[in-house]
């Protein structure tokens, strides 16, 4: 699932799904086309099941799934939910302004 | 359906119990939590659901080995454990010896939403860290945060049924915490919070008049028998308690006797107080209630048994030297130990807090005998509906304690007919005593009236209480022509009888005397008389033996004079014996006549 960018990666991200809820499947949809509308080739996913690997999911600050969290560039964002509110998303991850360069 | 399934279930099994380890809630909950199952708290700001919370977990931890998790969503480990360092709970051991663990939920203001969201993540989260530990009991504190974030009436809904069933089937005893400033009002937006959970407890705290007062009140508990009142509870250094007495009523009841302290008054009463009863002394100020308080505890003392003395009205001092000053001695028994005397002003805490202390004092000196002086006072301390609640839990756990307890309450008014003292204990009292002031002919005087005994006989008489230096008796009251005599009117009456009681007897002795010398005089009469008999006897036997010598000489003088005639001159003995004889036997006559006292007496 993950998508890198060939080369200049500026934006890393984790996003945190539990298993196939539906929820998180919606999140994963809904970030893919974000990532390929305003980040092509410019960013980095981590996409991680809580329900196989709880406890990491906890250091990072996750409760509830899904969770995405951009880890870079600074400063660190979380953003949860389905992502489907994609005006947020993009308003929170600051990417309206780069659309614009 | 699952849920039909689920209640068929208890009703066969019965829920299991989680026992929380807080003073009195067992008791009203019927033994614990219910096991397995969702808890919901609901309270307001500062209302105690974490403190709640918290201490259900720590109680499991200590109690019963129940390691327990707390899911914080309002403040992280260092603030919880800085929170609660003054319940001595411990909290940084337990994390250590990996009994306890916090999962800091916090979930901060930076973050966004976007889009709906659900807590699959966080229970497998929880599951992991509660497998670790082997977690049993789990607290959320408190879900509101999470709940806003929702913000969809549907999601939260959903969400909230997700983590009930998540604890249900992983078996774990779950406490959820909201807030809700409503209080005991419905809460229309957790309406479905509450049918959805298996049981409900509400905290408030609030003011009732110019009284702060905290209560705890369980809403609904499924598959148990619980107490749905309103209970006063406390927060102090132990954390929380439920003022609240002995939920049994099948305690021993005893026959024995335990004296009052004043002899006549247990005379009163076919013998004293009942041992593990009740006893309330009403009265107006100064009529002597403390007195008999001290009495009563002195009497227990100086047979060996130990005693409380729960003072509301002075300080220490002042009650051992007001006491002193009516011979009741109580220092002595201080300094052995066998007495505790607790000061305290009634309206420096509330109710509830003079509860529990009462309670922890009864733990520590275990006493057989306890005076509460004057248990009235915990109306200064509260809203009158809890301190009358307060009081009964009070006589309740004593009841149940078999410790005999005297209490006093102020009772303005004369007229005890009213039937009711402000903190109504007069109805749960197993025996009421009131004092009252007779005011007649320019004096004061204190009255004994035992108004009810259950379960024994009492004198219907008014007593006078009379106290002095040498200590507190019990006088008779005279009724004369209708009227009840107290104080001077009774001495007199006292003196009157006194005197004549001496007339009487002054009298009597006088008769004695009177007889005694009529009875000497005919006993000499009788003397005298045995004297002359002897006295006429011993004439009679002279006389006999003169006649007989006579008789002798005639019929020998013939013959005599006929022999001396022929010759011979008569013997001097001749005629002249006749006349000594006779002059002896008047001496003797004489003689017993000089020993008749009459006539010696010339």
């Amino acid at each position: 699932m993950s998508k890198r960018g060939a080369s200049g990666t500026r934006f890393v991200f984790r996003l945190y799904i539990a298993g196939d809820a539906p929820h998180s499947a919606q999140a994963v949809a809904n970030f893919k086309l974000i990532c390929e509308k305003y980040l092509q080739d410019c960013h980095q996913v981590e996409v991680i099941d809580v329900l196989k690997d709880p406890l990491s999911a906890l250091k990072d600050g996750v409760l509830v799934t899904p969770t995405l969290i951009k880890v870079s560039p600074a400063p660190p964002t979380k953003i949860i939910g389905d992502l489907s509110q994609t005006t947020k998303v993009i308003w929170a991850l600051g990417l309206g302004e780069m659309k614009h360069e | 359906m699952a849920m039909n399934k689920r209640k068929r279930i208890d009703e066969i099994a019965g829920v299991e119990k989680a026992p929380t380890g807080i003073v009195g809630f067992d008791s009203i909950i019927g033994g614990g939590l219910p096991r397995g199952r969702t808890t919901l708290v609901l309270g307001g700001t500062g209302a105690g659901k974490t403190v709640f919370s918290l201490q259900v977990l720590v109680g499991g931890m200590r109690q019963h080995g129940e390691p327990g998790m707390c899911v914080s969503m309002e403040e992280d480990v260092q603030q919880m454990i800085v929170n609660t360092a003054g319940f001595g709970w411990d909290l940084p051991g337990l994390i250590r010896e990996r009994k306890f663990f916090v999962i800091d939920a916090r979930m901060g203001p930076g973050i966004v939403k976007a889009g709906a969201f659900d807590l699959t993540g966080l229970l497998a989260e929880i599951k992991a860290h509660a497998d670790k530990i082997g977690a049993r009991r789990i607290v959320f504190d408190s879900l509101d945060s999470l709940l806003t974030l929702l913000d969809d009436p549907k999601a939260e809904r959903q969400e909230l049924y997700r983590l009930r069933d998540w604890l249900a089937e992983n078996n774990l005893t779950g406490i959820i915490n909201v807030h809700s400033e409503a209080g005991l009002v419905p809460f229309p937006r957790y309406g479905f919070l509450q049918s959805m959970v298996d049981c409900v407890v509400v905290l408030d705290n609030r003011m009732v008049g110019d009284h702060f007062s905290r209560i705890l009140r369980i809403v609904k508990c499924r598959g148990r028998r619980f107490l749905g009142n309103e209970f006063p509870m406390l927060i102090d250094s132990g954390g929380i308690q439920i003022a609240v007495g002995p939920q049994k009523s099948d305690y021993a009841v005893s026959s024995k006797r335990v004296s009052t302290g004043i002899g006549r008054l247990d005379d009163m009463l076919r013998g004293g107080y009942y041992r593990g009863s009740s006893v309330l002394i009403t009265g107006a100020p100064g009529s002597a209630k403390s007195t008999l308080v001290g009495a009563f505890l002195e009497a227990a003392c100086r047979r060996g048994e130990r005693a409380l003395y729960v003072g509301f009205d002075e300080a220490v001092g002042a009650i051992l030297r007001n006491l002193a000053s009516v011979a009741v001695k109580l220092e002595p028994y201080m300094k052995s130990g066998l007495l505790r005397v607790h000061a305290v002003r009634a309206e420096d805490q509330r109710a509830e807090q003079h509860f529990a202390k009462i309670a922890a004092l009864l733990r520590e000196q275990k006493p057989q005998c306890l005076g509460i002086d004057p248990i009235s006072a915990l109306l200064q301390s509260g809203p009158v509906q809890v301190a009358v609640r307060i009081t009964k839990h009070l006589l309740d756990l004593a009841k149940v304690e078999q410790i005999t307890v005297v209490c006093t309450s102020l009772l303005e008014g004369i007229n005890v007919q009213s039937e009711a003292t402000p903190i109504q204990v007069s109805t749960i009292a197993d025996t009421w005593i009131h004092l009252s002031f007779a005011i007649h002919a320019g004096e004061r005087n204190r009255a004994l009236t035992v108004i009810k005994s259950r379960g024994t006989g009492h004198s219907n008489q008014v007593r006078e209480l009379v106290l002095s230096d040498e200590g507190i008796s019990l006088a008779d009251v005279y009724s004369s022509g209708g009227e009840v005599l107290m104080g001077t009117l009774r001495w007199e009456k006292e003196i009157a009888d006194e005197l004549e009681r001496l007339c009487a007897r002054t009298e009597m002795e006088r008769r004695r005397r009177e007889l005694e010398l009529a009875e000497a005089e005919a006993a000499s009469h009788a003397e005298l008389s045995t004297r002359e008999l002897k006295a006429r006897r011993a004439e009679l036997a002279l006389l006999q033996r003169e006649q007989e010598l006579l008789e002798k000489r005639w019929t020998e003088d013939p013959k005599q004079r006929l022999k001396v005639r022929s010759g011979n001159k008569p013997t001097p003995t001749d005629v002249p014996s006749t006349t000594r004889y006779t002059a002896a036997a008047l001496e003797a006559v004489h003689s017993a006549r000089r020993h008749d006292p009459k006539r010696s007496r010339k």
